[in-house]
């Protein structure tokens, strides 16, 4: 384990508390889009709610990842932003209408009906952005994001689209969404304010989460052709068994603990299935930053920078996660319903 | 379109992007810097005096505050990824060194965000005392952030803490780094300004509508305090201008020169105000040329030597006079806004009703926009002066770009988004203007004698 390795765990730490809090008020903002039936505006009023006080903290954890990224393994970023720098593009316009709509249509007015296209707008926002930040995974995964693709003289689109346009990108992208909606969905029966609403969100989570199953299926059965290393890490590596294992044991608790109602089990179990398929896709392309040919080692900036780096994360931390705990106690405390 | 399409390089295109996404995240970053100070005062002053109108004061800026906060959360975002997007080359060769600020302004922003959302959606559910505090680490860790991204642009300005070899930084310091030359001057005049620049535009937006309502307490109490934040930052701003123009002089002389359309090197250099500078010819016509002021405000001496544009390569040139009216402007406005500022605080010294002081109000009325004004002039002197290099002596900006053709539809696309997304929020902060209350039981306290 050197020092580079530790940092870039430290990166997806933070990439994965940004898919368990920042994915999660994206699934809201889908929820929020697919409202209906009679409860439907409590649905809406349920999930503003819940994301407002947050979301601009949990939205930080992106941008913490993305400045340890380009200081602690700089030619990754660069390769990143070059190759990628369509879909990212689009993930950004999408954050920034997805955040400006929901604070014009929660802040601008006091209930006027012109408010509600600005929550249209943050649903859809809340929609695509998941998407593409799936497909911009998925290209890294399949390790699209290399040195070959770069070669002069090779066309536009093979350089600068292809790599993340194909239908194994793009069913990364969907499980993605799915797994953000299914991540909102556990959520907020926690959070509802009574059985009725918070059955609603466990209907969506039990079919988000069966969604999911699917949609992981396919994502692994396309692998098989477009990212075969990280498959066949998950496959047959030491820890692959053990590790699906926990994941099917989280994902069956999260299923089951919706089913019978145990919120707080749900959230636990459906937030460590996540992390856990997110870890497994780490683990799958370790060494590598970016597949196939960008390691750790070679990525990583100067052992005094890295150092520096972590000493202010550890010095970070002793602030972050008490005021983090303290925002999450304020505001995400429930009181038992009767 | 296809010839506009033509004209327009990539690094131009690229150029223009990064223009356009900091000149609009720049305003809602200072507003996020200043603005928690002026609620924080305005919630302090209703728990010290009970007078309700501060409590309504405060809860009304920070509904605004909200919408201005997470434009700029997001389009501070964008800016991250557009370091990566559009200046691959750039990051690749510096981000080891000059990471570690944006690693502390991630901290210092999460700490902001965290106590935004407990100021914005505390006000029932923590104690005032709590509540109170939650705004002063928003007011803190919102300078903070302010102040580390400043240190990593400082850094292009004044690049140390490694060694060039090959092409190649090595031996990287990246605490050196942040303690560059130009830090220092940078990080003041900067912080001044989002205060001098925000205190300004909240304390015009008041002084208009007490111009048709000068016995509007709420309106009186606003101005009040936001003079109180605005005004010390606008008189001490030249003082700060004073060092940043030494460090220029001193390190980057061509940016001075370009600022100050000075061609020739020469002691005792005049200050140049307004002008053409004409490239071509190399001299500024029709401007106002006081002798031996720029040395003297450059060095502190009449007769010291201040470097001209021709001691380096035409080729090394920055936008003469792009540079030179951008500097102009600023000075021109900071300047405006430090004697207006000096006119209040002697009226205020005098305990004149500042209110109905009609011309004063006036005066207030139309700095609403110049501080922000000053602030994109000063960052158009900053950046279009260090052109060509985006590091300065050290890397050029056209080999930082990304090798993706086509930039152009990237700019256009920002470019629309962030003109839409002005005029929304023009639009929602007009709307909750309109809104002000009319407080009328406080009136009659703040009529002139015998005229209620």
């Amino acid at each position: 384990m050197t020092l580079a390795d530790i940092v870039a765990g430290v990166v997806f730490v933070s990439l994965n508390a940004y898919a368990l809090l920042a994915g999660a008020d994206f699934g809201g903002g889908v929820w929020d889009l697919l409202a209906s039936g009679p409860r439907k505006e409590r649905q809406r009023e349920l999930i503003a709610d819940a994301i407002g006080p947050v979301w601009e903290a949990n939205h930080v954890w992106l941008i913490l990842a993305v400045v340890l990224l380009f200081t602690c393994f700089p030619p990754a970023f660069a390769r990143l932003g070059t190759l990628l720098h369509i879909p990212l593009s689009l993930v950004l316009i999408g954050i920034v209408l997805r955040g400006s709509a929901f604070t014009f249509w929660r802040y601008g007015a006091h209930g006027d009906r012109e408010q509600r296209h600005w929550g249209l707008v943050f649903a859809v926002a809340s929609l695509i952005t998941p998407l593409l930040l799936g497909t911009t995974a998925g290209a890294i995964a399949a390790g699209a994001v290399g040195d070959t693709g770069h070669a002069m003289g090779e066309g536009f689109y093979a350089v600068y689209v292809a790599p993340w346009l194909n239908p194994f990108t793009l069913s990364v992208g969907v499980f993605a969404l799915v797994a953000f909606a299914f991540l909102a969905a556990v959520y907020l029966t926690l959070e509802a304010p009574d059985r009725e609403l918070a059955d609603d969100f466990r209907r969506r989570g039990l079919a988000a989460g069966v969604a999911l199953f699917f949609v992981a299926a396919l994502v692994l059965l396309l692998s098989r052709r477009y990212a075969p290393l990280v498959r066949d890490g998950l496959i047959f590596a030491a820890w692959a068994v053990p590790l699906h294992l926990l994941t099917a044991a989280a994902a069956v608790t999260a299923l089951a603990a919706l089913w019978y109602r145990r919120w707080r089990v749900a959230r636990l179990a459906a937030a460590a299935q996540v992390s856990l398929i997110l870890w497994g896709w780490a683990l799958g392309q370790y060494p590598y930053v970016l597949p196939p040919d960008l390691t750790i080692a070679a990525a990583a900036a100067p052992a005094v920078t890295l150092r520096l780096v972590l000493g202010a994360l550890a010095l970070g931390a002793v602030v972050l996660l008490p005021s983090l705990f303290y925002l999450f106690r304020v505001f995400k405390r429930v009181e038992r319903r009767a | 379109m296809g010839v506009f399409w033509e004209a327009m390089s990539d690094l131009l295109a690229a150029r223009s992007q990064m223009g356009v996404s900091l000149a609009f995240h720049i305003v809602f970053a200072a507003i996020g810097i200043a603005m928690p100070v002026l609620m924080v005062v305005a919630e302090r002053r209703w728990q010290v005096t009970g007078d309700a109108i501060y409590l309504d004061l405060a809860k009304r800026w920070a509904r605004g505050t909200a919408i201005l906060f997470a434009v700029g959360a997001v389009s501070g975002t964008v800016l991250s990824f557009e370091l990566g997007l559009l200046w691959p080359g750039f990051m690749r060769f510096a981000g080891s060194i000059i990471g570690m600020p944006f690693s502390l302004e991630g901290f210092a922003f999460f700490t902001e965000a965290i106590f935004l959302g407990v100021y914005l959606y505390g006000w029932d559910r923590v104690s005032p005392r709590v509540h109170r505090w939650a705004g002063i680490a928003v007011a803190a860790s919102g300078a903070a952030s302010g102040i580390f991204v400043v240190i990593a642009n400082a850094w292009m300005n004044a690049p140390t803490g490694f060694e060039l070899v090959n092409g190649q930084a090595v031996n990287v310091h990246p605490i050196a780094a942040m303690g560059n030359r130009a830090a220092l001057s940078q990080t003041i005049h900067m912080t001044l300004a989002a205060y001098a620049a925000t205190g300004f535009a909240v304390a015009g937006i008041h002084a208009f509508l007490l111009l048709q309502d000068p016995a509007n307490a709420f309106h009186r109490r606003a101005l009040q305090i936001a003079l109180l934040v605005g005004a010390p930052a606008a008189l001490l701003q030249p003082i700060s201008g004073d060092l940043s123009a030494r460090h220029v002089a001193r390190d980057q002389p061509t940016k001075l020169a370009a600022a100050e359309a000075l061609f020739v090197t020469q002691r005792g250099a005049p200050l140049t105000i307004g002008g053409w500078p004409d490239v071509a010819v190399g001299e500024t016509r029709f401007a106002i040329k006081i002798p031996y002021a720029l040395s003297l405000l450059a060095f502190h001496d009449p007769q010291a030597e201040v470097k001209g544009l021709d001691a380096v390569p035409r080729d090394l040139w920055p936008k003469v006079p792009a540079v030179h009216f951008s500097f102009d402007l600023m000075v021109g406005l900071g300047t405006y806004l430090a004697l207006v500022a000096l006119w209040a605080g002697w009226l205020g010294w005098r305990r004149a009703d500042l209110a109905h002081n009609r011309w004063l109000m006036r005066a207030l009325a139309l700095a609403t926009p110049m501080g922000f004004l000053a602030i994109e002039a000063g960052w158009m002197v900053t950046e279009l002066g260090r052109q060509p290099w985006v590091i300065y002596g050290v890397m050029k900006t056209r080999d930082a770009v990304t090798p993706m053709p086509g930039l152009i539809v990237p700019f256009l696309t920002f470019t629309l988004l962030y003109c839409f997304l002005g005029v929304i929020v023009c639009w929602l902060l007009y709307r909750q203007i309109l809104r002000s209350p009319a407080v009328p039981e406080w009136r009659r306290f703040f009529m002139p004698k015998g005229s209620g």
